[in-house]
Order: C-alpha cells, then sequence, then structure tokens
C-alpha cells in the first residue's frame, strides 16, 4: 500500500523562542529550522512499514515556504520515495493544510497517512484529525503501536491514564506520539541518494485550495516571567518553608 | 445562543478538567452539557453549578466514545450552539478538531483565556508566547488549557437531562480494549500536589523513591520526558508540551533539569519546589524553593521530615 507522511518546517527544538518586540509573532529569522519532531516519529513509522513489506510508496509532503524542500530531502533521506512541496508564503492553519493534504490524497490514493500529533510552533494538535473529518476516514491518534491487521489497523493510543487500542477500517489516518518509535540519523549514502529523488511543487490554487486564515494573531507576547525564588541547605529548612511560609503542606 | 461542552467522566463522576472548560465556557454563554456513557455520569453533571441542561447520550455507538461518531453528534448539535468546548485532554484533542473540521471551522486549541465571544489567548512554542487569535469561523470549537481556569465545584446545580440525539455509525472504527492503570493517587491534571521525577531518577526502580513521598502528601506522580524517553515512567506521566499541562499549588521536581518543554507543563504551579544537584541546572530559575542536593539522599530525607509534626 501507499502512505503519504506529510512533514512540516518549524523552529528547531533547542531553539528558545524570542516573541517580536512588535507583538506581530516570534522571531524566525536567522532560527535553525527542522523537520516538526513528532513529523520525525511519522517519517520512520511509515519506513519501517516500507522495511516490513506492508509499504509499497512513500510520498512526503510538506506545505509551507519553499525552504521547506529542506524538510521533504529530510524525509527522503531517512528513507520516503518522493515528495510533493505544497509552496505556500503565507500562515497556514492546519484546517488550510487538511484540505491541502485531502487534495494529494485525492491525487495519490494512499491507503494510510501518518502525521505528527502536534507541531510544536503553533502546538495545534490537529491536522490529522480534521484531515480524517474531511476524507470520511478513521483516526488513531497519539499511537505507541501500529499494527496492520487483516486489511485494517490496529492502533494503540496515548490516553489520559493509560492505553486504548482501537480497530481502523483502511484507508486512515494516524497521529504519532513520542513511544511510537525512535527516530533513525539519515546516512551519508542516503542522504546522496536523496538528492537524486523528485520532489514536485504545486501551489494550492493549483489543488482548488482557499488557505484564507480563520484567526487572526492580535498580538504576541511573553507570557509573564517567573522570578527565581531562594535556596534552602537543607531537607529540613525546605519542609519548615512549605509549612510555615509558602503553606503548601 | 447557548455552549455545549463535551464531559469527560470515568463514569460515574465528571472530571476535574470538564469542570475548568465548564468556568471558561460560562464566559461566553448558558453552558449545557454532553454526557456520553452511564446515566450516573450524567446524574454528575447535572449537578454542577451554572450548568442549564445536561444532554445524555447512552447509545451503544458512544459507549467508548470513539472520536468518528463523537465528532458527528457534536456537527449535528451544532446548529443550536455558538461555540463548542471541551478540555484540552486526551479525548477532547481527539474530537474537538474532527467535530470543527466537519464544520468547516478551524479549532482553536489548548485557549488559556477568553477575551471575548470572538477572541481567546492560547499559548504558542511550548508556553514561550502567548497569542491574542480572534476567529471569525461563524461558530467555535474549542479545547480549553484546564489549568487555566478554576473548576466549578462538582455539586451545587440541578439541570434537568436530556436524551441526546443518536447518530448513524459511519462504522470506521471499532474500539478493542484499554489499559487504564489504576491509581489510588489523584489524577495527574487535578491533583493539588505533584512530585516528578527526571533523568536523574536513574531507573523505573528509583522512581518508588518518589512515590513514597507522593504517598505522604497525597500527590500524583509526574515524570519528564527524559524520564518517560528513558523508560522510568508510563507516558500519560509526561509532564510538558507535549504531555500534560499541570497547575498544582506545589509541584516538587526532582532530578529535573528544567527544559523549556518541561517547564511548558508547569510553570503556573503555584509553588515549585526543585531538587537538583546541578546548582547551574535551569529549573532553579523558576523554582520558589531550590535545593541543591543528592536526590538519592534528599528524597529519603523528605520523606522522613515529613512525618515529623
Amino acid at each position: 500500500m501507499k502512505l503519504l507522511v506529510p512533514v512540516k518546517r518549524v523552529v528547531d527544538y533547542n531553539v528558545k523562542v524570542r516573541v517580536k518586540a512588535d507583538g506581530t509573532g516570534v522571531e524566525t529569522a536567522n532560527v535553525k529550522m527542522s523537520m516538526n519532531p513528532f513529523d520525525e516519529i511519522a517519517v520512520e513509522e511509515a519506513v519501517r512499514l516500507k522495511e516490513k513489506g506492508i509499504a509499497t510508496e512513500i510520498v512526503a509532503v510538506s506545505a509551507g515556504p519553499a525552504a521547506a524542500q529542506e524538510q521533504i530531502r529530510t524525509a527522503l533521506a531517512m528513507g520516503a520515495d518522493r515528495g510533493i512541496l505544497v509552496e505556500h508564503d503565507g500562515v497556514l492553519e492546519p484546517l488550510a493544510v487538511a484540505k491541502i493534504l485531502k487534495a494529494i490524497v485525492e491525487k495519490e490514493g494512499p491507503q494510510l497517512v501518518i502525521l505528527g500529533k502536534q507541531a510544536i510552533d503553533d502546538d495545534m494538535n490537529a491536522t490529522g484529525q480534521m484531515l480524517a473529518a474531511l476524507l470520511g476516514w478513521p483516526q488513531g491518534t497519539f499511537a505507541s503501536r501500529v499494527e496492520p491487521a487483516d486489511g485494517a489497523l490496529k492502533v494503540t493510543r496515548e490516553v489520559d491514564g493509560g492505553l486504548e487500542t482501537v480497530q481502523l477500517r483502511l484507508p486512515a489516518i494516524v497521529t504519532t506520539d513520542l513511544r511510537l518509535n525512535e527516530p533513525r540519523y539519515a546516512s551519508l549514502p542516503n542522504i546522496m541518494k536523496a538528492r537524486k529523488k523528485p520532489i514536485e511543487t504545486v501551489k494550492p490554487a493549483d489543488l482548488g485550495v482557499d488557505v484564507t486564515p480563520r484567526l487572526s494573531v492580535l498580538k504576541v507576547e511573553e507570557p509573564p516571567k517567573r522570578q527565581a525564588g531562594k535556596k534552602v541547605a537543607s531537607v529540613q529548612e525546605l519542609v519548615e518553608k512549605l509549612r510555615n511560609e509558602a503553606k503548601v503542606i | 445562543m447557548a455552549v455545549l461542552v463535551l464531559a469527560d467522566h470515568d463514569g460515574s463522576a465528571v472530571m476535574q478538567p470538564t469542570r475548568s472548560a465548564v468556568a471558561a465556557a460560562q464566559k461566553l454563554g448558558e453552558v449545557h452539557l454532553l454526557v456520553l456513557g452511564p446515566a450516573a455520569a450524567a446524574q454528575a453533571a447535572a449537578k454542577l453549578p451554572g450548568v442549564a441542561k445536561v444532554l445524555h447520550g447512552d447509545a451503544a455507538i458512544y459507549a467508548n466514545r470513539l472520536a468518528e461518531p463523537v465528532a458527528a453528534l457534536l456537527a449535528r448539535l451544532a446548529p443550536d450552539y455558538s461555540h463548542l468546548l471541551a478540555p484540552a485532554s486526551a479525548a477532547g484533542k481527539n474530537v474537538m478538531p474532527r467535530a470543527a473540521a466537519l464544520l468547516d471551522v478551524q479549532v482553536i486549541s489548548d485557549i488559556s483565556g477568553v477575551v471575548d465571544a470572538d477572541t481567546f489567548i492560547r499559548p504558542i512554542y511550548a508556553g514561550n508566547a502567548l497569542a491574542t487569535v480572534k476567529s471569525s469561523d461563524p461558530k467555535k470549537v474549542i479545547t480549553v488549557r484546564a489549568a487555566s481556569f478554576d473548576p466549578v465545584p462538582a455539586e451545587g446545580g440541578s439541570a434537568p437531562v436530556e436524551a441526546a440525539p443518536v447518530v448513524e455509525d459511519p462504522g470506521l472504527s471499532r474500539f478493542v480494549g484499554a489499559e487504564i492503570a489504576k491509581s489510588e493517587r489523584p489524577e495527574l491534571t487535578a491533583a493539588r500536589v505533584v512530585v516528578s521525577g527526571g533523568r536523574a531518577m536513574g531507573s523505573a526502580e528509583n522512581f518508588k523513591l518518589i512515590e513514597r513521598v507522593a504517598d505522604k502528601l497525597g500527590a500524583a506522580i509526574g515524570a519528564s520526558r527524559a524520564a518517560v524517553d528513558a523508560g522510568y515512567a508510563p507516558n500519560d506521566l509526561q509532564v510538558g508540551q507535549t504531555g500534560k499541562i499541570v497547575a498544582p499549588e506545589l509541584y516538587i521536581a526532582v532530578g529535573i533539569s528544567g527544559a523549556i518543554q518541561h517547564l511548558a507543563g508547569m510553570k503556573d504551579s503555584k509553588v515549585i519546589v526543585a531538587i537538583n544537584k546541578d546548582e547551574e541546572a535551569p529549573i532553579f530559575q523558576v523554582a520558589d524553593y531550590g535545593l541543591v542536593a543528592d536526590l538519592f539522599k534528599a528524597v529519603p530525607e523528605l520523606e522522613a521530615e515529613l512525618d515529623k509534626k
């Protein structure tokens, strides 16, 4: 079966973001960008399904600026077969991305789309669920285990208090949680090979998708700063302070 | 128009994050609660103060609150409501974006503030920035960060209970089973005290050290992502950007360095205690009380000290 794996270009996990002085957003100029970490887990899962002989082809797709090609190349170096860049320079909200992906799904005909559960920039946690709704497909969100089972898919999900297992009819949507796998590093030969893999570029308008944002950002500000408190010298002093000063125990 | 809140419950009681979502919903209009599951849960929901009506669905199709039928039900009920809310719990985050897409609206995830009927505050970039966003959609679909809203009490109201409509089974997914950890401890997102362990705990076995302290304090147990990654603690205990967001009265971080992704999940706690042997650890920059010490010595001492009155 064919797999589709969307990947998002985001500010790298290790960057401490700064709010712009004019309150319009966060500083992204000259900041290291990477593939969203949950999307790396999605690519890894797809590659493992291909290595097991379950998947036949993996298509990596990214919606974003031209530079998002870098993240598609990373997916190709990890083992995806080809890429599609849906080039757009403005804001793309999860609903718009879901509409873009729906158009790609209709063109490519994958049986399974694996997405990261959440992008670490807007922290929306929405695109997979929205794509599932638009396609009328089942969804296995926050997956910690994915097992193909007789033309269906068994997905173990991270839920509050533990785990839940659901069986999904195919075609289906899966979103990845932390423990699904540990993504591989692309080897140098695979990075070289990835340079020769094809990336097709389209625009949202080519797909007939209106990406006008529904949310306008009125302002972006820094959260109130927490002041560092005091150091205590001993456990006895700590407990005394918690009892008599903070009065929380 | 009224506001609909999708409730999380354990079969008999409404979970605290849902009571926080009700508090957020009260800023927007008359609150109706949607409860899917046993009648006892609907009865508990009817007692929440400030709830005008409970819609109760006990059809088999809703029994495991699978996203596909629940989102379809929300879309069916949507014409009567200006806003559809749920706590930003695993269940809320699973269902609400799906319902939003069915209604062709952009979900507004994890709000920490209500400015007006169209305008909300939500943390982005692991809480390193707060965005104020205004929705142009005719209807708003929202998940609520429970830690940002004081929950309404569990008792005091008496709302009428009505039957929710039954949607057609889309037949897309099937519930196979669940492994929910049984614990005497309070739920992580509702606990008054949370004791969390990090990578420095060294092993799953060593987590017992903080469990004993937690038991003395009636606390929930949490963990950093590093501790979860290392296999010392299960993922549902993860506190941070991609795990649980908590704001207890007392948060004790043991052997946690304080990566921004962890701070995102606990920095709104009222009192923060950090125990770490590295005095340069960033956790100390947010801690009200910091103790530079070897946790394997300090934690048993803490356990003993808590016994003294």
